[in-house]
């Protein structure tokens, strides 16, 4: 009886004697996108002021913040949404794998193919469920039956829905509900490969499982790309991101480890804000 | 109590759960310094009558570490507390178990002090030496009730440092229930129920300092456990690097 069982030694060590959590650090991480002095007006309004951050590959990243805050507007940033606003003005630089997609001759098509994005309230096209998925390879030009279906396919599934629609590919994606919409929209964004999915609110508009399914996806969609959400729900962002950047009144306050912004923030403002508190 | 760092939510109802939660751990701490404090009464003096009361006080005890949980799970689940409400939620769960361990280590000196006051009492000397140790050990936890109560980690750091002169004084207290042991080996058993009491008031200390180490980690967002005392020191006045 005196012998080690070797099985439960080797249990315990993984189970039990691992070091405590590690703080992650931006330092060691492989940065997707850097912003850099960025300015944003509404005409004579300023709505972001001197945003510099390093968003990390191949993670989620959080942006939270009271309403009018800026987060909003920053994520559309990312995919230069804000371009379509008149009265609209950056400046500073937002670089996508070290190309600011700001500079002069950028190709905004090609900016938004690489950077997906996801709204609040779910935006399918009038079309097919099929066709929903299809569109932005149809778009580029893809023409192959054989490889659209096969992308339509993966993509479905990589969002947890080909079970839900695989015999009705061709009824239209009106008919699906609320939750099953959004991550159609989601499937259609990841079809046509980017590397960035901008997700803004994307579960507000859903019930308490949709939401599960949602936030579920995004953790398997990290392993793969990088994402940035925006969300009211504070508890929202510290399930599903590694990072989380809280923003007030144009300004990046806070921006770290998401785990040790929601213990033990360095700042008493996103302390205040993460417990309810006025500042 | 009105506490700066428990109030200021929108939800005043939030404000106000967290400081009933904090009162009630200030009033079992109260009780259970007053078992200590009768139940070392009760072995100095050797009476029977105090002892059997810190016995029959203990069923209060539980009920304040039960009915705080309780609470706490609670607010877990309404509210999802974050930042130093989470904190003051985790170091309170934890708080109450140390109060409470302390709580049957009191009644497990009056135990002996029942067994005690049934035959003939030992010398002077060693009960002089057991109150000093056990006034000590009962400031110590005075101590940390009050820094929990301020929450204050200086002053749970400068409690912490107590707990070595209690180590101390109850290896000397050993060393001469030994020696007296083998002068007289009629006095054994009479000796080792001495020992386990006073091993009972070191193990108090013990937990003070852990609840002067949940305090700290409420105050500061640190976890301060099983590491030296210049380092919990660094911590508490801010010299420690931010995060490992």
């Amino acid at each position: 009886m005196s012998q080690t069982n070797p099985a439960a030694t080797s249990m315990t060590a993984g189970l039990f004697e691992g070091a405590t959590r590690k703080v992650r650090s931006l330092a060691d991480e492989e940065i997707a996108v850097t912003v850099e002095n960025l300015d944003l007006y509404y005409g004579d309004s300023q709505a972001l002021k001197q945003i510099t951050m390093q968003i990390p590959a191949k993670r989620v990243t959080a942006f939270i913040g009271p309403s009018g805050c800026g987060k909003s507007t920053l994520l559309r940033c990312f995919n230069r949404m804000n371009d379509l606003v008149d009265s609209c003005r950056i400046e500073g630089a937002i670089n996508l794998h070290g190309e600011n997609i700001y500079r002069r001759g950028a190709d905004v098509a090609e900016l938004r193919r690489r950077v997906g994005m996801v709204f609040q309230k779910p935006n399918p096209f009038p079309k097919t469920i099929y066709e929903n998925v299809a569109y932005g390879l149809r778009l580029q030009g893809v023409k192959n039956k054989r490889v659209l279906d096969e992308v339509v396919e993966r993509s479905i599934k990589s969002v947890g829905l080909w079970d839900e629609v695989k015999d009705r590919l061709q009824s239209n994606a009106f008919g699906l509900s609320g939750g099953q919409q959004q991550r159609l929209v989601i499937a259609r964004a990841i079809a046509i490969e980017p590397e960035v999915i901008l997700l803004d609110e994307p579960t507000s508009a859903l019930d308490p499982i949709s939401t599960a399914k949602i936030e579920e996806l995004v953790e398997e969609l990290k392993q793969q790309y990088t994402i940035m959400i925006v969300t009211h729900n504070m508890q929202q962002a510290a399930r599903v991101s590694d990072y989380t950047a809280y923003m007030y009144l144009g300004e990046l306050i806070e921006y770290a480890d998401t785990m040790h912004l929601f213990t033990n923030p360095s700042q008493k403002a996103t302390e205040d804000y993460i417990t309810g508190r006025y500042g | 109590m009105e506490n700066k760092r428990i109030g200021g939510h929108y939800s005043h109802r939030y404000d106000a759960e967290l400081e009933e939660v904090v009162n009630r751990v200030l009033a079992m701490g109260g009780l259970v310094e007053a078992q200590l404090s009768n139940a070392l009464q009760a072995f100095i003096d050797g009476d029977s009558q105090i002892a059997q009361e810190v016995t029959e006080n203990d069923t209060r005890v539980n009920t304040f570490e039960v009915t705080i949980d309780e609470r706490c799970v609670e607010i877990l689940a309404r509210r999802q507390p974050a930042a130093l409400d989470l904190r003051l939620i985790v170091a309170v769960i934890k708080t109450i178990t140390d109060l409470e361990r302390i709580g049957d280590l009191a009644v497990a000196v009056a135990r002996m002090a029942q067994r005690q006051a049934e035959g003939d009492r030992p010398r002077k000397q060693v009960f002089r030496d057991i109150e000093t140790m056990g006034n000590r050990v009962i400031s110590m936890l005075a101590g940390a009730l009050d820094a929990f109560a301020r929450m204050d980690a200086a002053s749970a750091v400068s409690v912490v440092k107590q707990d070595f002169a209690i180590d101390s004084d109850h290896e000397a207290i050993m060393r001469q229930n030994v020696t007296y042991m083998m002068e007289d080996p009629r006095n054994i058993s009479r000796l080792l129920d001495i020992s386990h009491a006073v091993r009972a008031l070191e193990r108090v200390g013990d937990h003070a300092r852990n609840m002067c180490e949940y305090t700290i980690y409420f105050v500061k967002g640190r976890d301060v456990r099983h590491i030296d005392l210049s380092e919990m020191e660094a911590i508490v006045h801010d010299k420690a690097p931010a995060n490992e």
